[in-house]
């Protein structure tokens, strides 16, 4: 046996153990089939929502309303923390405000964003980017400011101007850290468009779906959707994950 | 008219490169320099050895105009610091060279931030590393390269614009003995090649008195030069060179110096 092949599949061992003790559970009928249908059951409701129902629909939805909100809040806040992070003083100053938004639950942010936009899409996407925005921020300033000193002082000496040490050095130098904020950014706007979804009067997106399968009791569509919003976000994570390697691929070394 | 350019040239040959006057410098809780006073000479190798935390760095620090002294005046050649080309290698390589920049493209910085055009960046990178007769892979990015090739790496990214002034500060500290001989051999090489005026901190006296023509002896701070040694054995040196008696006298001077300041702090 070759033991050191089969390391690779350590992953698979949670997963195995979770289907495994799930089918015991529902064959055995230790919990109500009704609240907790089998493996099988939730997961061809997962395969006809996905391709043939209206699940698919929403899972594009919300990844739409995700990505847009992200990007909203990458364009807004890449600059804005280049330019807090390269000044310090700058940053003290404003600093309270970002942490203390940044402390404040978005979704308390729903009822402001429904005055100002209405119900539509725009509502959700604002409000997500806004989430994200105050996330992202933070990181790319934080990692600004704390760009190796040595790094500067070189390209200093070597006759940089103070721009050229932002373009060149502090920018790059924050790239590790505005990756992270990126990434804590999505996630945070997948939290709040699908919060959003299931109470703002939404007739799309992963949260109404959830949350009208559950009124209907449907419950294997429920576990469905919500398996579905999972992958949604591990698959987002490991996107900018994969960009990060690419394009970072200093960090961390 | 002919024998007055002559003598201007050799005047301005034998006149110091720089010239610090009243030079103060205060950090929070400690005066580092009050009304201090030296020249650097040109075309030479100059060490500069102290007590830790006398204000060396500090020192090569303003020359090189990295931050502000409080007081005081640093003339080049008589002039105030107006667009000097130098080179500073510093200790701390890992976080001196760019990871974001292949090692080629860390060598061609400083040319990019110059203005030299690309074709003319490649041509000077390519001279400085056959010169210093270097055999590393400079496609590869700093992390994947060992402490003594980033410092190598800093190095020649430091001399390929051609530096008036190179500022080493304690360049070989971080590095393995045998990377250090390789390098200050590189070190010595490149100055008896260009004889470019060469400031270096360093915190082994051997290393210094081997390498210098002159070694600048400081107090604790405030500093004070207390003596400036001249030590003009022929170059190349070689390990031979150490054995000599004069090597071993300048070395057995520099020390007694060194422990009576120390010792008086
Ligand atoms: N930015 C700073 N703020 C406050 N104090 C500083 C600063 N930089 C240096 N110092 C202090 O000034 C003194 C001189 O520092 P410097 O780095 O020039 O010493 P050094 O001779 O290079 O020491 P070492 O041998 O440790 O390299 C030290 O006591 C140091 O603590
Ligand atoms: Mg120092």
């Amino acid at each position: 046996m070759n033991w050191k092949r089969l390391e690779v599949l350590l992953p698979l061992v949670g997963v195995v153990v979770l289907l495994a003790v799930w089918s015991v559970v529902t064959s055995l009928r230790i919990v109500d089939p009704v609240l907790l249908p089998s493996p099988a059951a939730t997961f061809k409701a997962l395969w006809t929502g996905m391709f043939h129902g209206k699940l698919g629909v929403d899972f594009i939805k919300t990844v739409e309303r995700t990505i847009y909100s992200t990007i909203i809040a990458a364009i807004v806040a890449i600059p804005f923390g280049i330019l807090l992070g390269s000044s310090e003083r700058l940053y003290r100053s404003v600093e309270f405000l970002i942490d203390f938004f940044r402390s404040t639950p978005a979704s308390a942010m729903f009822p402001l964003f429904l005055v100002l936009f209405g119900v539509g899409d725009r509502t959700k996407i604002f409000v997500a980017a806004f989430g994200a925005a105050l996330v992202i921020l933070f990181n790319v300033a934080y990692g600004v400011m704390n760009a190796r000193k040595t790094r500067i002082l070189a390209a200093k000496v070597m006759g940089a101007s103070r721009l050229r040490v932002l373009w060149d050095v502090m920018l790059l130098e924050s790239m590790p850290a505005t990756f992270v904020g990126l990434r804590n950014g999505v996630s945070l706007a997948l939290v709040i468009v699908v919060v959003a979804e299931m109470f703002i009067g939404s007739v799309d997106g992963l949260g109404q779906r959830v949350f009208e399968a559950q009124q209907m009791f449907e419950m294997p569509d429920m576990y469905a959707a919500i398996f579905a919003a999972g992958a949604l976000g591990y698959g987002l994570n490991l996107l900018f994950l994969t960009i990060e390697r690419r394009f970072v691929h200093w960090s961390g070394k | 008219m002919e024998l007055s350019a002559n003598a201007r040239a050799a005047a301005t040959r034998t006149a110091p490169h720089v010239t610090i006057r009243g030079l103060s410098k205060r950090f929070a809780d400690a005066t580092i320099y009050d009304n201090f006073d030296f020249d650097i000479p040109r075309g030479k190798l100059m060490s500069v050895f102290g007590p830790n935390g006398c204000g060396k760095s500090t020192l090569i620090n303003m020359i090189a105009g990295l931050f502000p002294a409080d007081k005081g005046e640093i003339l080049f050649d008589g002039q105030p610091l107006n667009k000097i080309k130098f080179g500073y290698v510093f200790q701390n390589y890992r976080e001196a060279v760019f990871p974001w920049l292949s090692a080629f493209d860390n060598i061609a910085y400083p040319l990019k931030v110059m203005g030299v055009p690309k074709k003319e960046r490649n041509l000077k990178v390519e001279k400085i590393v056959a010169s210093l007769n270097v055999k590393i892979d400079l496609n590869l990015y700093p992390y994947q390269m060992s402490g003594g090739q980033q410092q190598l790496v800093s190095i020649m990214r430091a001399l390929v614009v051609d530096p008036e002034i190179l500022f080493l500060d304690e360049p070989f500290s971080a590095l393995d003995y045998e990377m250090t001989l390789f390098m200050r051999e590189q070190l010595q090489r490149v100055f008896v090649e260009t004889h470019t005026t060469t400031v270096l901190v360093s915190h082994d006296l051997e290393e210094a008195v081997y390498l210098s023509d002159r070694i600048l002896l400081l107090s604790r701070h405030p500093a004070r030069p207390v003596e400036f040694v001249h030590y003009d054995a022929p170059r190349p040196r070689t390990d031979k060179t150490m054995t000599e008696a004069e090597f071993i006298s300048t070395k057995a001077h520099c020390l007694e110096i060194f422990q009576r300041e120390v010792r008086k702090g």
